[in-house]
């Protein structure tokens, strides 16, 4: 495989534990404050503050306290994680580390889905190099009394396991299916105690904030969304690949730089996201206009929207842990209007019935995946709805 | 003494499950190992995985009935899976898939008689710039294409570095 890596990017031009050589310097509230002046917010999806989230953490009763990295990356689309823990390990594992030295915790876990297990022989290998350097394990250098070690946990293939309440239930060793929230993992995480789960990227920029200092990345992106961000950017392209921008960058910039022309949609933010059409390239990625996932697919004009709608459907209700009816039940509806609609049998009245399920859907479950489920055929709908009717007909089956 | 197959394994979970201390939090690290050495897990695994933690069997059989890499019938020395990520070129895909049907004699989802393959679909695992993809036992192989596929399971039968090694999964 090659590598997915484009450009210059600030992973790569940051030299490693500098961030933490920093962060032992200060108080830990000290290292929250730094924090939260850089405006960092999680590139796991949620968009929720870091230093928020570590302040709450800090301030909960334990006992004990995790750091949790959530390498889970099942959103279709999304291939950034795997790129960042091939290239730059070490900046994550820094990032855990300077997360642990905040919150008081001392144990971390790198959940890593099962498909990149391929990588999990060059995670161990970092980290016994970390360990060896006294980066991790008794006495990290600086403050006598900071232990903290990080272990593997290799996932079994389940994408709501993404989610990080279900990513607790599966390290406590039962079905990865959402809790009901409050409590936060905040407050209480895994077995109890208080846990900072981040995703991937988040934890690498952390150790470039204390690398650079807050007011570097503060100053880049937008006033809502400061700093920088790694995008997965794949399909009809002629340059896929993961990609860094400025939060705020247009969608017609991002598909000049990927050299992407006849351009029919763009999905954003993976099988969750939306798909975006060409009326709307002008649209900005940042938390003021269109939230950024970390995945965008470029879909050309040969493409059947309905095999997208359809793709992504068979994908959640596969992945639909069951627990709520409406996500479970609701997604199959969907699925099936797009058979309906490929075979030519789908009344205006049953897809307008169709985008009110979705909207249900959307309101009446009890976690990001049925919340964001229904988006991409809702969308898809409202956009392309010429290109969906009047199919010509097939029989059943 | 005679013991049969099936008291073997009972025996070797067990000691497996007591190198976790018989604690219920470690079920689904018992599991993985279980699925690693036998490649599925039983209804029997199942049952004797239970009375070692002291659960009800049920409840075993909600976590194994939940993940994709733990099964309950016995998959091939190989599973060779196929990306289906929508960003992957759908006709390059097509043509890998209908080859390797044609090459295994099977269809999608189904094993070889003689234990040796399964042929599966998956979803998107995260190569979605290098498609279309192919996975044999956790070993990715990007930009597929429908004439490596004989070479593919040549490699697999005969020891050769593009798989890794059976039971990896
Ligand atoms: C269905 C579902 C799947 C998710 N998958 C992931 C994932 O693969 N990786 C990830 O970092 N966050 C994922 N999340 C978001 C996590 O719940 C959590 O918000 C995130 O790990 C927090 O990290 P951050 O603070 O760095 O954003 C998922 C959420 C949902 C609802
Ligand atoms: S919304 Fe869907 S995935 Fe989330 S808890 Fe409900 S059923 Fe499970």
């Amino acid at each position: 495989m090659k590598s997915s890596l484009t450009g210059k990017l600030t992973f790569a031009l940051v030299e490693p534990d500098t961030g933490l050589a920093h962060a032992v310097t200060m108080s830990p509230p000290g290292i929250v404050d730094e924090l939260r002046r850089s405006g960092l917010r999680g590139r796991g999806g949620g968009g929720f503050e870091v230093a928020e989230k570590w302040r709450l953490c800090a301030a909960a009763e334990g006992p004990g306290r995790f750091i949790v990295c959530n390498a889970a990356e099942g959103e279709p689309g999304s291939f950034k994680d795997r790129a960042i823990l091939q290239g730059f390990a070490q900046l994550v594992f820094e990032g855990m580390t300077i997360a642990a030295a905040a919150v008081g915790a001392s144990r971390g876990i790198l959940y890593l889905r099962r498909e990149y297990g391929y990588m999990a022989a060059h995670m161990e290998s970092v980290l016994a190099a970390r360990r060896h350097a006294g980066l991790l394990g008794q006495c990290i250098p600086g403050r006598g009394d900071f232990d903290f070690d990080i272990s593997i946990h290799l996932g079994d293939g389940a994408y709501v396991c993404g989610q990080e309440t279900a990513l607790l239930e599966y390290l406590e060793g039962r079905r990865g299916e959402p809790r009901n929230r409050p409590p936060w993992p905040t407050t209480r995480g895994l077995r109890g105690a208080p846990t900072v789960v981040h995703n991937v990227e988040t934890f690498a920029w952390v150790s470039c904030v204390l690398a650079r200092g807050a007011a570097w990345f503060k100053n880049l992106g937008t006033a809502g969304s400061p700093g920088l961000k790694l995008f997965s950017v794949s399909g009809d392209c002629q340059r896929p690949g993961v990609y860094e921008f400025q939060l705020g960058f247009s969608i017609s910039e991002l598909l000049e730089t990927v050299g992407a022309e006849r351009v029919k949609g763009v999905q954003i933010g993976g099988a969750s996201g939306r798909m975006i059409p060409p009326s709307q390239f002008h649209r900005t990625i940042a938390m003021e206009d269109l939230p950024y996932g970390g995945a965008i697919i470029v879909f050309g004009e040969e493409r059947d929207m309905l095999d997208v709608a359809g793709n992504y459907l068979r994908f959640f209700v596969r992945e639909s842990c069951g627990q709520c009816v409406p996500c479970r039940e609701g997604t199959r509806r969907l699925l099936d209007g797009v058979e309906r609609l490929r075979q030519g049998r789908c009344p205006a009245v049953h897809l307008d019935r169709l985008c009110e399920l979705g909207n249900t859907i959307r309101l009446t479950s009890k976690c990001g995946l049925g919340q964001s489920a229904p988006q991409a055929f809702l969308s898809i709908v409202s956009h392309y709805r010429r290109e969906l009717m009047g199919r010509e007909r097939h029989e059943r089956g | 003494m005679l013991t049969t197959e099936r008291d073997r394994i009972g025996l070797e979970i067990e000691k497996l499950v007591r190198s976790y201390h018989n604690d219920c939090g470690a079920l689904i690290a018992i599991l993985q190992e279980v699925q690693r050495r036998y490649r599925h897990v039983s209804q029997y695994a199942m049952q004797v995985i239970a009375d070692a933690l002291d659960v009800h069997p049920a409840q075993v059989f909600s976590v194994v009935s939940y993940y994709r890499f733990l099964s309950t019938t016995p998959r091939g020395r190989f599973v060779i899976q196929l990306s289906d990520c929508i960003a992957h070129d759908a006709v390059e895909r097509a043509a890998v898939a209908r080859q390797l049907e044609n090459d295994l004699g099977i269809r999608f989802g189904e094993t070889t008689v003689d234990g040796l393959f399964s042929l599966e679909h998956t979803g998107c695992i995260g190569m979605c710039d290098q498609g279309p993809v192919v996975s044999v036992n956790g070993r990715i192989h990007t930009q597929f294409t429908a004439d490596r596929v004989g070479a593919l399971l040549r490699d697999c039968l005969g020891g050769g570095d593009m798989v890794a090694a059976p039971g990896r999964d």
